[in-house]
């Protein structure tokens, strides 16, 4: 298992660096390059110059991608064109201020998901069931900014609980951070929640239905018991993937949600570096997102690996 | 009131929204003392399972009980609360589910869900529970219990497995023990030792047992009472002697006529057409009248009662005119199989090796020359003859036949087929003709035939394929292929769901045999279906041999069932033939300990 889980990270690593090849060259591909695209209709004479070389865009392309990659090793992302200063400065806070929203919601979230979908599928076509279901159809349909101005006008409008909007420094002190995200995070939760409960609630139903659920019952097992020990493990297997996804997506920057509530976090960033052709801030923002989608799908392939003995064993029996 | 279980009427079923309950269980009577075992038999469908679960007060999903009784201990036991239920089950009452290896949670291990049953059911302090799973695992004769605990589900063998859910059923001392078809998924020999375990627990600790299966010799070598179902209801009833000697309902000789039997040349067709669906269509006549030889105009329009002779029940209204069934005497193979010794060979197989390991450079390197799963096979298969070969699971005898079909890679040795082609060359490089000189059938119809396609499609297909016939020449010979497979021409029309299994097999073969094959490999084409459904797949095969002339290497772990078609049989096991020769002798002097072993496991001839 240990040279399974070695294999898997070795795998992870070659992503990684295939994508930032990738990245690399896309930038590299496009006509001009990063100043002048930087500096459109300015982009001659002596401030292009200047700029070529404070972002040493005058040597060879295979020799900045080692300075790059060099750089990246040692945690140095490069500097931003645009405001002049090291990327991880710039990116650093916003991706804090993503990683509290997204784990906060994912924190929440998902433990309400598993237990929603549980109760969903042991309350198969009862009332309770139909209720859970269709809000879970409900809110995946409905796009997330739709979600959240509703959310906005009942809880900051009309009952006036929650702040409407995020209002603070881009580093603001995390506690300040928290009093803030309550309606992001809860519009987030309620798209997450449904994705997850409704992949919970099937792979549940085909689990209750299996022979050793059955022979759980009439072994005299409490439901609980049943269903907690015997059941849940098996049924979590296949929302594993799932799951991690979604962390993905939320730790990956929530564009949309970051701009109805006006939240600093690394999807507003990143439309904004594109916006303003800021190409070293963009390609340390794809390789971020990059990192945490391998990050993620790794931890998914190992997370199963615990828990299903059938791929751990036989694993472990080939070596 | 000294019964130990006692079921009155009990009606199981399922209520459609705007319709009549449907009854998979009907109105069924059972007794039980102390100590006795029942054996419960019938065919798949017919409720036996539904009805062993009802003793339990357990009903699948979407069925409950309609009417009727279940007593335990002269407890009714819809009167008890979920606690007691709970308290009842796996208690007093256990089960041990058909197939262990699904019946166990595969994310706990085998010491959790053991010491779940003892903290349940017995008295056993928590620092015992360890050394007292050791002891229930050696009194079903586990090897390294200790060992064990600490294995998970999938890590046991399917013999291993049933043994910790016998076990299991244990722990709370039982009175009665339920057995839902605890043997079936297990090889010959397995089955005979977990059969010989259950009947000396029985004997042993004085449980009583209700034991159900489709496989009536299981029955017959377990029990001392026997209940026959047919299409839910229990349709004959008695002590073990009465059944199987003097059989009085004509569905029950007919089952016992269908059972395959080492010597008998073939088993009679004894049973027409298939069960009626839904069930309480024959609400008002005899359940078996569709499909019984001996049905009267009486059977049709009035249910008949049971009938109660010195403890023999029959629920047949014809019973006193009836003749039971004549066995066919005893008749070799000779006369089909013999054959002029110039006919040319077929197939040939020299020293042949298999692996399932990768043949590849890459992976020897690493992990040395790969592991055979199969070696020394050398055999002969004449034009018209019939090869049977036999062996348990994991003896090798489906992956000789997927590697003559070129599914799968050969290791060393030679096969040939028709004195010049290399059977070892993969199935894509095959010469277009050698494809369709070699057909395969397989196990499962329901797997093999394309759910989305009529059956007159799944048929015209491989006529299309080899032999480039027009649209009206296909229907017309699909149409022969339908009466050679006996079945009728309005059938082509419909999709394979809408047919039974034995009729699905039937148009697995007729495909098959449209490609005009010189070789017909048939991979355990009987094991999925009933006896009675099986007695008439082997009477077709045995027809389309002599009228085609058809070669077949028929590979199966029944041996009677070989026994009644091959003119050869080859013994298989651990990947080696330990007997080969012409199948009269082998069944009447089998030389191999191994060859004795599998014709004990067997119903005699009677």
């Amino acid at each position: 298992m240990l040279r399974l889980i070695t294999f898997r990270f070795l795998f992870a690593f070659v992503t990684l660096w295939v994508v930032s090849l990738v990245v690399f060259i896309a930038v590299e591909l496009l006509p001009g390059d990063a100043c002048e695209a930087f500096l459109g209709q300015m982009a001659q004479g002596q401030r292009l110059d200047n700029c070529r070389v404070e972002h040493r865009l005058n040597e060879p392309a295979y020799v900045r991608y080692i300075a790059w990659a060099q750089g990246l090793a040692q945690g140095d992302l490069g500097k931003s064109i645009k405001r002049s200063k090291p990327l991880e400065s710039v990116i650093g806070p916003r991706f804090r201020n993503t990683l509290i929203l997204g784990l906060t919601a994912a924190a929440l979230g998902i433990p309400l998901a598993i237990f929603l979908g549980v109760l969903a599928a042991l309350w198969r076509d009862k009332k309770a069931d139909l209720f859970i279901s269709s809000a879970a159809i409900f809110f995946m349909t409905i796009p997330e900014f739709i979600t959240g101005t509703l959310l906005i006008s009942f809880f900051s409008v009309y009952l006036g609980w929650l702040p409407g909007i995020v209002i603070m420094r881009v580093d603001a002190p995390i506690i300040e951070v928290f009093g803030q995200i309550g309606l992001p995070v809860l519009t987030l939760m309620l798209v997450m929640v449904a994705h997850i409960m409704r992949m919970v609630r099937s792979s549940m139903i085909d689990v209750l239905a299996s022979d050793f659920v059955m022979m759980s019952e009439l072994k005299g097992l409490s439901k609980t018991r049943q269903v907690l020990r015997h059941a849940l493990p098996n049924a979590l297997l296949p929302a594993i993937n799932l799951i991690a996804l979604n962390i993905a997506w939320l730790m990956g920057g929530v564009l949309v949600v970051e701009v109805v509530f006006n939240y600093p976090g690394i999807g507003r960033l990143s439309v904004n570096a594109i916006a303003d052709r800021d190409f070293p801030l963009v390609q340390a923002l794809a390789l971020l997102m990059a990192s945490i989608y391998v990050g993620l799908n790794l931890m998914a392939d190992i997370a199963t690996l615990l828990l299903n003995p059938k791929l751990r064993t036989r694993q472990g029996a080939a070596q | 009131m000294n019964d130990l279980l006692r079921l009155e009427k009990v009606s199981v079923g399922y209520r459609p929204i705007d319709s009549e309950p449907v009854l998979l269980v009907n109105e069924a009577d059972l007794a039980l003392g102390p100590g006795e075992t029942l054996g419960l038999v019938g065919e798949s469908g017919c409720g036996k399972s539904t009805l062993l679960l009802s003793v339990m007060g357990y009903f699948k999903p979407g069925l409950e009980r309609l009417s009727g009784r279940v007593l335990f201990e002269g407890q009714d036991l819809e009167q008890i609360s979920r606690d007691g239920l709970q308290q009842l089950r796996g208690g007093a009452m256990a089960l041990i589910p058909q197939n262990a290896g699904q019946a166990l949670t595969p994310t706990l291990k085998i010491a959790v869900q053991m010491f779940e049953a003892l903290r349940l059911h017995s008295d056993v302090p928590a620092v015992h529970w360890q050394r007292k799973s050791i002891e229930l695992f050696e009194r079903v004769q586990l090897p390294a219990p200790e060992a064990l605990l600490e294995r998970y589900p999938h890590e046991l063998s399917g013999g291993q497995q049933q043994r910790v859910a016998i076990a299991m059923a244990l722990a709370g001392a039982p009175k009665l023990l339920l057995l839902d078809e605890p043997t079936t998924g297990l090889d010959v020999t397995t089955q005979a030792q977990v059969l010989e375990l259950l009947t000396e627990i029985g004997r042993t600790t004085q449980t009583a047992m209700v034991f159900v299966s489709h496989d009536i010799g299981v029955i017959a070598k377990t029990c001392q009472k026997i209940a026959v179902m047919y299409a839910g209801e229990i349709i004959e009833a008695g002590t073990q002697e009465t059944v199987m000697k003097r059989p009085g309902h004509p569905y029950t000789q007919a089952l016992l006529a269908s059972v395959p039997r080492l010597g008998q040349a073939l088993m009679p067709d004894t049973m027409q057409g298939r069960l009626l669906e839904p069930l309480n269509a024959h609400k008002d006549s005899c359940a078996f009248e569709a499909r019984c030889l001996f049905a009267e105009p009486i059977c049709r329009s009035q249910k008949p009662a049971m009938i109660d002779t010195q403890g023999h029940c029959v629920k047949c209204s014809q019973q006193a005119s009836i003749t039971p069934f004549q066995l066919p005497d005893f008749q070799s193979n000779e006369a089909a199989g013999s054959l002029a010794p110039d006919q040319g060979i077929v197939l040939e197989l020299r020293d042949l090796a298999l692996t399932y390991q990768s043949t590849g450079l890459i992976h020897r390197w690493l992990h040395g020359a790969p592991e055979r799963v199969v070696a020394d096979v050398s055999l002969e298969l004449r034009q018209g003859q019939t090869l049977g070969l036999v062996g348990e699971s994991g003896s090798g005898k489906s992956s000789i036949l997927r590697t003559l079909a070129g599914l799968q890679p050969g290791l060393s040795g030679a096969a040939t087929f028709l004195g010049q082609h290399d059977l070892l060359v993969p199935v894509g490089q095959r010469d277009p003709e050698v494809l369709r000189k070699i057909q395969l059938v397989f196990q499962n119809p329901d797997a093999s035939l394309n759910p989305r396609q009529t059956i007159r499609q799944i048929i015209e297909r491989p006529l299309r394929l080899y032999f480039q016939y027009s649209a009206a020449q296909c229907f017309s010979e699909a149409r022969d292929l339908m009466d050679s497979v006996q079945l009728p021409y309005d059938y082509l029309g419909r999709f394979p769901g809408q047919l039974s299994g034995g009729e699905r097999q039937r148009v697995a073969i007729a495909r098959a045999l449209a490609a005009k094959p010189d070789l017909l490999l048939c991979d355990e084409i009987t094991s999925a279906l009933d006896v009675s459904v099986q007695a008439s797949m082997m009477q077709l095969l045995k027809m389309l041999r002599t009228q085609r002339q058809l070669t077949v290497l028929f590979v199966s772990h029944d041996l009677p069932v070989v026994g009644a078609l091959a003119d050869h049989v080859i013994i298989l096991r651990h990947g080696r033939i330990c007997e080969a020769g012409a199948t009269g002798e082998i069944f009447e002097q089998p030389t191999h300990p191994y060859t004795r072993e599998l014709l004990d496991a067997v119903l005699p001839h009677s």
